[in-house]
């Protein structure tokens, strides 16, 4: 493989890092459970916002994209600008039918 | 020219390696040998597609309607879509001439993961083979139609459970070379090749790889959940169970409608290379044709529910994508106004690959054209699921994609066999296949509009001439399909010896023998200009 590559050799994370995000997300799992007994909007709410936060810690720190070069980056961002295009366009269905 | 049953100077052709033969193809990760993998297997299914297709052709004419029932007839227009899309369009160009140029056109010696490449051909042998079972396992062959939609495909009796598994399957080589194909461009450009002096197949490629892998994954997740939803009843789609079948549709057309661009862009990058070559003169607007492929690939990712004007989609969804498909005609017919005036004042010599080439771009414009006509919603409710709509798709996907790989292949046959084919017979095969083509596509357009509805088995007394008519064109396609055919397998094998430049063309694949060595090039070239420099680059040699 390419051995120049300058952003994977450098900038690991210690354990102290995956073990801080792991309790964050076993938090943010809590609050989840929690917000599903108030009623079902604020479970879809809590759903739709705290979700996407906890895909995204683990895509940055266990999937390691944090330490990667901006071309890695850019396509991530590109699938996931794409999906989310993709769900506006659907919603102006689902919220007008 | 004397060497032609020896091995001697058939490059790539002959065997190196300790295995011989048959397993010597089948197990290289020459991307050379692997595009020729696809090209025989390609060809292989699409007869048997075409073959479905002339059988239920004969099926609407009096005499032969008993030949099979109304639920055989479900089946053969279900196989006859999966295998055309899914076996021969999808993977078309890219796989075949992708595979086989890609690497040659940027001054690559191969792919970035050769290995990753052959595995692409096995997964799509492995859904072929995995289609071809779901015709004779489990409720028999799939009766939904090759768009399988819900509920009717939940609740079918038929095997559609491994017809879609299949298609999964095939996505997966499908995703794999778009990641290939991506890597490659990025990362193995030959010194001097920049963006812009790419030749405007591999953009055409580019922008394709990147539908495959933003669009395909789609597909695959609403096919598992068809398998799921037939195998547990989980209810995502199931209106008795709070399900949403038009989430389906949705989701089905999200892939489905860029699909189309899968299969049409790396068309039109080929013609973009056979163009210039034929008129002599560089490609007029290439940098028009190159963004053109690009905006082609994001705003024709935008429009996939103007398949769905009638389902009982929200009106102002219905507005919001009418205005979107009619933009995505733009770039198409950038694209064919570059075309038209790359010839205007070049030296044009008319041999069969721009023959062919002409012929798309004739077929393409009416397909093109119906497609606009469609886009405008009050046009689309009347000719919605009608013959009007298959018309229209064969004239785009066949006329399209079909004619543009012919008039690839006789671009690109000699430098892949080594071997040229008999120009006349070819020619000969024109002639069928362009009256067959317009009596059969053409009539079922005039059908559509008088309310002949698709996928009936019976047709009213009205339909009969027509009918008659589009059933007799079939038959000329399909002997223009066979003259082809043969021409070219019989040239593979013992046509005369081709130089390495028949055509006079400047891209870097004529700077090499044909058929080239395994390695490609026996340096890597230094690129500093172009790739339609008629005047620097290469003349005949
Ligand atoms: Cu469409």
């Amino acid at each position: 493989m390419d051995t120049s590559h300058p952003s994977t050799e450098h900038g690991h994370p210690g354990y102290g890092t995956f073990i801080a995000v792991w309790i964050c997300l076993v938090v943010f799992t809590l609050v989840l459970v929690g917000l599903s007994h108030l009623g079902q909007g604020a479970a879809v709410w809590g759903l739709l916002t705290l979700t996407p936060l906890k895909a995204a810690l683990v895509f940055y720190f266990f999937m390691h994209l944090r330490y990667e070069g901006p071309l890695l980056k850019g396509v991530v961002f590109v699938a996931l600008g794409t999906l989310l295009i993709f769900f506006a366009l659907m919603f102006s269905d689902v919220a007008f039918r | 020219m004397n060497s032609s049953t020896t091995s001697a100077g058939m490059g790539f052709l002959a065997d190196e390696g300790p295995r011989r033969g048959l397993m010597a193809w089948l197990t290289s990760t020459d991307h050379k040998r692997i595009g020729i993998l696809y090209l025989w297997s390609m060809l292989a299914f699409f007869m048997v597609g075409v073959g479905v297709g002339v059988l239920m052709r004969l099926v609407q004419l009096d005499t032969f309607h008993h030949l099979v029932t109304a639920r055989t007839y479900n089946a053969l227009f279900t196989v006859h879509g999966v295998i055309m899309i899914f076996l021969f369009v999808v993977p078309g160009l890219p796989a075949v001439f992708g595979n086989f140029f890609l690497p040659i056109l940027i001054g690559a010696k191969d792919v970035a993961f050769p290995r990753l490449n052959l595995a692409s051909w096995y997964f799509y042998i492995a859904g072929a083979i995995l289609a071809l079972l779901s015709l004779f396992t489990g409720g028999g062959a799939p009766d939904t139609g090759w768009t399988f939609y819900a509920p009717f495909s939940l609740q079918t009796g038929t095997n559609v459970t491994l017809a879609v598994f299949a298609a999964f399957v095939l996505g997966f080589s499908s995703m794999l070379t778009g990641i290939n194909f991506i890597t490659t461009i990025h990362r193995l450009r030959a010194p001097g090749m920049s963006w812009f002096r790419m030749p405007l197949f591999c953009w055409s490629l580019y922008s394709t790889s990147w539908i495959q892998i933003l669009a395909t994954p789609v597909l695959a997740i609403t096919l598992i959940l068809v398998m799921l939803e037939r195998l547990f009843g989980i209810g995502i789609f199931d209106p008795t169970k709070g399900g949403d079948p038009l989430l389906y549709q949705h989701l089905f057309w999200i892939y489905s409608h860029p699909a189309v661009y899968i299969m049409i862009l790396p068309a039109m990058g080929a013609i973009s290379e056979i163009m210039p070559t034929f008129s002599r003169k560089p490609i007029f607007g290439y940098t028009a044709i190159a963004f053109s492929s690009m905006s082609i690939a994001g705003v024709g990712s935008l429009v996939w529910a103007h398949h769905m004007f009638t389902s009982g989609m929200s009106e102002f969804a219905n507005m919001v994508f009418s205005l979107l498909t009619m933009i995505v005609a733009i770039p198409s017919a950038i694209k064919v106004f570059n075309w038209v005036s790359t010839l205007y004042k070049g030296s044009i010599d008319v041999q069969p690959p721009l023959f062919y080439a002409l012929t798309f771009i004739f077929l393409f414009c009416i397909g093109g054209l119906t497609g606009v006509m469609q886009g405008a919603l009050s046009i689309n409710v009347h000719v919605h699921d009608t013959y009007f709509i298959v018309g229209h798709f064969h004239y785009v996907m066949f006329g399209g994609t079909g004619f543009a790989f012919f008039a690839a292949l006789l671009y690109w046959f000699p430098k892949m066999f080594g071997r040229m084919y008999s120009k006349k017979l070819i020619i000969a095969a024109w002639f069928p296949l362009f009256v067959g083509f317009n009596m059969l596509y053409f009539g079922m357009l005039v059908l559509g509009m008088q309310g002949m509805p698709r996928r009936y088995y019976e047709h009213l007394p009205m339909f009969h001439a027509g009918h008659q008519v589009v059933t007799v064109g079939s038959w000329l396609l399909a002997l223009g399909l066979v003259i082809y055919l043969v021409a070219l397998i019989w040239a593979a094998r013992k046509g005369p010896r081709a130089e390495g430049n028949p055509w006079g063309g400047v891209t870097l694949e004529w700077t090499l023998p044909s058929p080239p060595i395994t390695e490609n090039f026996e340096e890597i070239p230094v690129i500093d200009h172009g790739p339609y420099e008629f005047r620097k680059g290469g003349q005949h040699g």
